[in-house]
């Protein structure tokens, strides 16, 4: 059965590649926590929750496999944050990556930020290659020569190497954060970016480390009347004086920075009433946003809440123009999910290169694709099962009803611990990157 | 609403409630602190769930089915409290003193308690006398006192006799100040 993608209904997902562990005893600072393609999609990074990224790079297309697109690779692994103690309030501050956003490439080395809970980093990635031979005061090992013993003066040559590929940090940004953050968003001017946290955003210059805007502030006066955090934000792609905040009511507010300094007024509102026959006990934690992302076209943003994924024109703060179900049989189970932990889990979303498609993940590994265009929707699973080279994924279904047909797996079978929470789309061709507890899955297009 | 469905509904809020201080119990020890985003849904859970709690012992008093042998709820005798409470529940509710609920602002506590203690001597109870100044940074939660052994979830306190000083589970579940548990910072 064909699955959406690219804008034709008659994509076909494979398995590429699978990178991590295969036990199923996960350490727990394996536990990827953020996935992200880089703006050419050549480069894919993983961060993790003992404070590490590893970046993959796609090989480029071999002239024999025409068919087959580059396998991506091992090109950098880094720790980025280390476990720290806040000794003022007695807390450990987790190393754990929460997210990883790329800058454009500029020159030969690749640039990201990468944040834990309380501090963000700029990591510069370049290759090294080529190194100097020939110094007339040192060895080759570096020992330097005794002056003595050097008799002739020659130039220096620099020689190819094996490659190596260094990451130093060459921004730490630090100290801004009474909370814990949750999002950093470059800016479309590529000199700024934003980091948000429960109850504040502040907007950092890249090359400035010691000094940052507070743009939005929602933290009451007195914090008893606290009644929502910030969950989200983001930068519009192309306006560079617009962003978006969600929240854990289920509002996306859009703010203009040009308005005033402080945006704590928004632009627009976006909000969907409630429906009252859906209300429970746990309505509130459902309809808390766990991501946002504009669309590449900047027309549009997705929102994530937990049941559902909603699509909003910018135009329109009523309500989304679109609304996909992810795994809606799960209503009745709010209560369970509650006791185990998972109505907490805070899934993300992503979309295709062209806007047509938008993708988001489930429990029982599975994750769900979205085809705005064709309306149509597919369940696939990142399983070790289906892990033969270009084995077609075939799609799954949840059986919701009583009878359960074959191959259909029961709502009661699901697997809760197994959750897809990250998952990243190339910006410019059909390759997914999907993240399970503790491994990448990488799939792609059937190409034939 | 029918006594049997009220006394379900009674049981899922209470089932609900333990589950959710149990959670929040849980969540300070766990690394990188309190979460506030997650302690915030779990004080709306618990909000949500303590005033279908009392509505539903509402309508389980009104339509004189036997209850469960609890106290009869109460609210605290701090004023802001008070006001706060007041909103979710229209119906007045006999004050016994929560003595268990030491607030975290100390200061507002002192004052609410000093006005009460002149205003209020019949409803005093000999536990409201050790008005001990808590730090905010106090490591035991306010709403759990702290020499009592741990709810498990599902698990219920056996109430105490009208009378005692100790609050039963179903008092400390329902006087709690949901809003108090989030400025843990």
């Amino acid at each position: 059965m064909a699955g959406p993608g690219g804008g034709s209904s008659d994509v076909q997902w494979c398995f590429s590649q699978v990178k991590g562990a295969i036990d199923d005893d996960v350490a727990e600072a394996d536990i990827i926590s953020t996935v992200e393609f880089n703006h050419t999609g050549e480069l894919l990074a993983t961060g993790d929750k003992g404070g590490r990224v590893v970046i993959f790079q796609q090989e480029p297309e071999s002239k024999n496999q025409p068919q087959c697109r580059g396998e991506y690779n091992v090109y950098s692994t880094f720790q980025s944050h280390e476990p720290e103690f806040d000794y003022l309030k007695s807390l450990e501050i987790e190393e754990k990556i929460n997210k990883i956003r790329w800058l454009p490439q500029k020159n030969a080395a690749q640039f990201l930020l990468s944040t834990n809970d309380k501090t963000i980093k700029l990591w510069k990635i370049s290759e090294r290659d080529k190194r100097p031979e020939g110094y007339n005061l040192k060895e080759e090992d570096g020992r330097y020569r005794d002056p003595n013993t050097v008799t002739a003066l020659r130039v220096p040559i620099f020689r190819p190497m094996d490659l190596m590929v260094e990451a130093s940090p060459r921004r730490v940004f630090a100290n801004a954060h009474t909370y814990h953050i949750n999002s950093i968003a470059v800016n479309s001017d590529y000199e700024t970016y934003l980091s948000a946290d429960d109850l504040r955003i502040n907007l950092w210059h890249l090359e400035i480390t010691d000094r940052s805007f507070n743009i939005v502030d929602i933290k009451p006066a007195n914090m008893e009347e606290l009644t929502e955090v910030i969950t989200a934000a983001e930068f519009h792609p192309n306006q560079c004086n617009t962003f978006v905040y969600s929240s854990s009511k289920g509002t996306i507010r859009m703010c203009d920075m040009r308005a005033s300094a402080l945006c704590d007024k928004h632009a627009k509102m976006f909000e969907e009433p409630e429906d009252p026959n859906n209300r429970s006990f746990f309505s509130e934690i459902i309809s808390s946003i766990s991501d946002v992302k504009f669309s590449h076209s900047g027309r549009y943003m997705m929102t994530r809440d937990y049941l559902s994924v909603k699509i909003w024109d910018l135009n329109m703060e009523t309500r989304p123009v679109e609304t996909y179900q992810v795994h809606e049989y799960l209503r009745s189970k709010l209560c369970s999910l509650y006791e185990n932990d998972c109505i907490f889990d805070k899934f993300e979303c992503c979309w295709n290169g062209n806007d047509s498609v938008v993708m988001t993940g489930s429990y029982n590994n599975f994750f769900r694709m979205f085809d705005r265009g064709y309306r149509q929707d597919v369940t696939l699973e990142a399983s070790r099962e289906n892990s033969k080279p270009r084995s077609v994924l075939k799609p799954r279904k949840v059986s919701t009803g009583g009878k359960r047909k074959k191959d259909e797996i029961s709502v009661d079978s699901l697997d809760f611990n197994k959750k897809i929470l990250h998952t990243a789309w190339h910006p410019l061709d059909n390759i997914i990157a999907v993240a399970t507890t503790n491994n990448l899955y990488i799939f792609q297009e059937k190409l034939n | 609403m029918s006594a049997t469905t009220a006394m379900e509904v009674n049981v899922e809020a209470r089932r609900i409630l333990a589950v959710s201080i149990s959670k929040l119990y849980a969540s300070r020890t766990q690394r990188g602190g309190l979460r506030l985003h997650r302690s915030l849904l779990l004080s709306l859970v618990m909000r949500s769930a303590r005033d279908i709690y009392h509505s539903s012992r509402e309508s389980e008093e009104s339509s004189g089915a036997h209850s469960a042998p609890e106290e009869p709820m109460d609210t605290s005798s701090s004023p802001g409290e008070q006001a706060r409470l007041s909103e979710a529940q229209h119906e007045p509710q006999p004050a016994l003193n929560s003595a268990e609920l030491a607030p975290e602002e100390p200061d507002n506590a002192e004052d609410c308690c000093d006005s009460d203690i002149t205003e209020d001597k019949e409803n005093l109870s000999p536990t409201k006398q050790s008005r001990k100044r808590r730090g905010k940074a106090s490591a035991a939660p306010d709403f759990l006192p702290s020499k009592r052994a741990r709810l498990e979830p599902g698990e219920e306190r056996y109430a105490a006799p009208v009378g005692s000083c100790r609050a039963g589970a179903g008092e400390s579940l329902t006087t709690l100040s949901l809003n108090r548990v989030i400025p843990a910072f």
